[in-house]
C-alpha cells in the first residue's frame, strides 16, 4: 500500500476544481495551474524513485484487497509515463501562456486541461479495466471541449467527426468489458490475467482480444486512423501539441498493457495483427507526410508513423523490442509535443499553414530554425539524440526475431519522416523571403523557453541514454515477466 | 431469455449502425445513443440474469443477481448521458454557425 501513487490522478483533479472557481482571475490562474502541474511532476518523480528501488507499488482503493475494489498499480513503465506526462504538460502550459489568447483563457480552458491531465495519469495508473475505461472518458471529454474551444468554423466541424469516432469506440469499449465478463467474470487487470490463462486463450478469448484491439487502435490512430489528421489540425498549437504527444500514446499503453498481461498466450493471432497493422499504418501515414505541403497535415501523418513504428515493436514483443518500444514511447511524448510547438511557432511567424507561402524565415528566427532541426533529426534517430536507441533497439529486436520485412518497413518509415520534416525545414527557412515581412504576432519568449527546455530534454535523453535505459529495461521487465506485475497486484 | 436478449441487442446495433452512416446530424445522435443501449442491454446480458433478488441486503433471498454490472451500466449510463447532451449542444452550434446539418457539406475541404 503506497498513498503516493493515487497523487498524480488527485493533484490536476483537485486544481481543476479550484481553477473552476477562480474564473476571469487570470494571473492567479496561470500560477495556480503551473504549481499544480510542477506538484504533479514532483509527485510522479518520486513515485519514479520508489519504484526504482522497491519494486512495484499498488495501492488498494479503501482497503478493498485486489479482485474485489479498485486497484492502482504503479510499475516502472507507468510511473515513468506519467513523469514524462506531467513534464511535457509543463511545457505544452508554458506555451499556452503566451499563445491561448485571453478568451479562451476565460472560458475555462486551464480547468479542462487540468481534468485530461487526471484523466491520462489515471489510465496509465488503474489496474482495473472498467476504471481504465472510466479515465478514457475523463481525458476523451476534457479533450472534446480542449478542441471545439474557441469555436472557430473548423473547430466545430472538426469536433463533431472527432466525438462521434470517439463515442463508436468508447461504446465498443463497452462491448469488448461486457464480453470480457461475461467469459472470465473478473475486470481486475492483474486478476483477468490469471483467469485466461487458466482458462487457455482459445477461439471466444482471442475474438474479444481482437475486440480490444480494435478499440485500442482507434484511440491511438493505430491503422484505423482517419479521424486523426483533420481533428489534430483543428485546435490551436498548444493543445494539438498535448494532443500529439499524450492521447495517442495512451492508446498505445492500453494496447501494450493489455496484449503483455493479458492476452499474451497466443500469439498468433493478435500479434500478427498488431504486425500488419503496424506495418500498413508506418506505409500510409508514411505517405500522407510526404503528399501534403501544409504543415499541420505533415505534423500530424507524423504522429501516425510514429504510432505504427512502436507498434512494431509491441508486434515483436521480444525483451529487445520491448525495451525499445518503451524507450521510443517517453521520446516520442516529448519530441511530438516539441514538433508541434515549433510548427505552431512558424505557421505564426508565417502567418500561414502553407508551405508554397513560406521561405527564407533562418534569418529572422536563426533559434527557431535550428530547433526545428533538431527535433526533426531527432524523429528520424540520428544518434546523439533521443530517438536514436529505442530505434536501435527495437530493430535489434525485429532482425533477432526474423521479422525482417517489418523491420524494413519501420528503417522505411524514418526516410519518409526524414524527407517529410527536412522538406519543412528547407522550405520554410531557406530560400527568399515570401512571407509578409511584418508577421502578425512574434514568437514569444515564453514560447521560446518552454521549447529549449524540450529541446535540451531530448538531448539529454539522447546522450544519457544509459543511465534512462536501467529505468527502461526495469519497465520491460514486467512486461516480459507478467507474473512480477501479478504477484505485486495479488500477493500483497 | 438471454438469446432473446441478445437479438434484441443485435437490432439496436443494426438500426444505431445504419443511422450513424446517415447523412443527417440529429440522425448520427439518434444511432450513437441507440448503440449506448445496446451496450448496456449487453452488459446486463453478459452477467446472465438468472432469477434472484435484486441485489438489497434487506431481502433475505437466497440468492440475488449479480451487482456489479448494474454499477457498470450506471456509470457508463452517466458518463453517455454527458457525451450526448454534449455532442447535441455541439450540433445545435454547428448548425447556427456552418448553416447546414449534413455531413456531405462538412466535408471542408475548401480551406486546406
Amino acid at each position: 500500500m503506497n498513498n503516493l501513487i493515487v497523487f498524480p490522478l488527485l493533484i490536476p483533479l483537485c486544481t481543476a476544481v479550484l481553477l473552476i472557481f477562480l474564473n476571469g482571475r487570470l494571473a492567479l490562474q496561470r500560477w495556480i495551474s503551473m504549481f499544480g502541474v510542477l506538484l504533479c511532476a514532483a509527485s510522479a518523480a518520486v513515485m519514479v524513485y520508489q519504484v526504482g528501488h522497491r519494486g512495484i507499488q499498488t495501492l488498494q482503493m479503501g482497503g478493498w484487497m485486489a479482485p474485489y475494489g479498485i486497484v492502482f498499480v504503479a510499475d516502472m513503465l507507468a510511473a515513468l509515463l506519467v513523469l514524462t506526462t506531467s513534464v511535457v504538460a509543463a511545457a505544452c502550459l508554458l506555451y499556452a501562456f503566451r499563445t491561448i489568447g485571453e478568451q479562451r483563457e476565460r472560458h475555462y480552458f486551464y480547468p479542462f486541461f487540468h481534468f485530461l491531465l487526471a484523466g491520462v495519469s489515471g489510465s496509465f495508473l488503474t489496474g482495473d479495466l472498467f476504471n481504465l475505461f472510466v479515465c478514457f472518458e475523463v481525458l476523451l471529454i476534457a479533450s472534446y471541449a480542449l478542441i471545439v474551444l474557441g469555436g472557430t468554423k473548423r473547430q466545430l466541424r472538426e469536433t463533431l467527426k472527432y466525438i462521434l469516432i470517439n463515442i463508436v469506440s468508447s461504446t465498443l469499449f463497452v462491448a469488448a468489458v461486457a464480453y470480457l465478463y461475461g467469459v472470465v467474470g473478473t475486470l481486475n487487470m492483474a486478476h483477468l490475467s490469471v483467469r485466461v490463462a487458466e482458462a487457455g486463450q482459445g477461439g471466444m478469448l482471442n475474438v474479444i482480444a481482437v475486440l480490444f484491439l480494435i478499440v485500442f487502435a482507434l484511440k491511438a490512430g493505430l491503422f484505423l486512423f482517419f479521424w486523426l489528421p483533420g481533428s489534430y489540425s483543428a485546435p490551436p498549437a498548444a493543445v494539438s501539441a498535448l494532443f500529439g504527444a499524450l492521447l495517442t500514446k495512451v492508446g498505445l499503453y492500453a494496447i501494450i498493457r493489455v496484449f503483455t498481461l493479458i492476452f499474451y498466450h497466443d500469439a498468433g493471432v493478435a500479434h500478427d495483427l498488431i504486425g500488419w497493422m503496424a506495418a500498413s499504418t508506418m506505409i500510409l501515414g508514411g505517405i500522407g507526410a510526404i503528399a501534403f505541403s501544409d504543415i499541420y497535415r505533415i505534423l500530424n501523418y507524423n504522429v501516425v508513423i510514429s504510432v505504427g513504428f512502436i507498434a512494431f515493436g509491441i508486434a515483436v514483443a521480444s525483451r529487445d523490442a520491448l525495451d525499445g518500444a518503451v524507450f521510443y514511447l517517453l521520446h516520442d511524448m516529448v519530441a511530438k509535443a516539441l514538433m508541434f510547438m515549433l510548427g505552431g511557432m512558424i505557421i505564426q511567424a508565417a502567418g500561414t499553414s502553407r508551405l508554397q507561402e513560406m521561405g527564407g524565415m533562418i534569418k529572422r528566427y536563426p533559434l527557431l530554425g535550428w530547433m526545428f532541426f533538431i527535433v526533426a533529426l531527432a524523429l528520424v534517430g540520428i544518434p546523439p539524440l533521443s530517438g536514436f536507441p529505442g530505434k536501435l533497439l527495437m530493430v535489434r529486436g525485429g532482425l533477432a526475431d526474423h521479422e525482417y520485412a517489418l523491420t524494413a518497413i519501420g528503417l522505411a518509415s524514418s526516410f519518409l519522416v526524414l524527407y517529410s520534416m527536412m522538406r519543412i525545414f528547407i522550405q520554410a527557412f531557406f530560400g527568399e523571403e515570401k512571407s509578409d515581412p511584418q508577421p502578425q504576432l512574434p514568437p514569444g519568449k515564453g514560447t521560446v523557453y518552454s521549447a529549449v527546455g524540450l529541446c535540451v530534454l531530448i538531448v539529454l535523453l539522447g546522450i544519457g541514454s544509459e543511465w534512462v535505459y536501467s529505468f527502461v529495461s526495469q519497465a520491460s521487465d514486467a512486461l516480459v515477466h507478467p507474473s512480477v506485475y501479478i504477484d505485486a497486484v495479488l500477493k500483497e | 431469455m438471454e438469446l432473446y436478449m441478445s437479438l434484441a441487442i443485435g437490432v439496436l446495433f443494426a438500426v444505431g449502425v445504419y443511422l450513424i452512416l446517415s447523412k443527417s446530424l440529429l440522425r448520427i445522435i439518434l444511432g450513437t445513443s441507440l448503440l449506448t443501449h445496446g451496450v448496456h442491454l449487453l452488459l446486463l446480458t453478459m452477467s446472465r440474469p438468472k432469477k434472484g433478488a435484486p441485489p438489497l441486503l434487506g431481502e433475505h433471498a437466497k440468492s440475488y443477481v449479480d451487482p456489479l454490472p448494474q454499477a457498470l451500466i450506471l456509470t457508463s449510463i452517466v458518463i453517455s448521458f454527458g457525451v450526448t447532451s454534449f455532442f447535441f449542444v455541439l450540433a445545435y452550434k454547428a448548425y447556427q454557425k456552418l448553416g447546414t446539418d449534413d455531413m456531405e457539406q462538412l466535408k471542408g475541404d475548401q480551406d486546406e
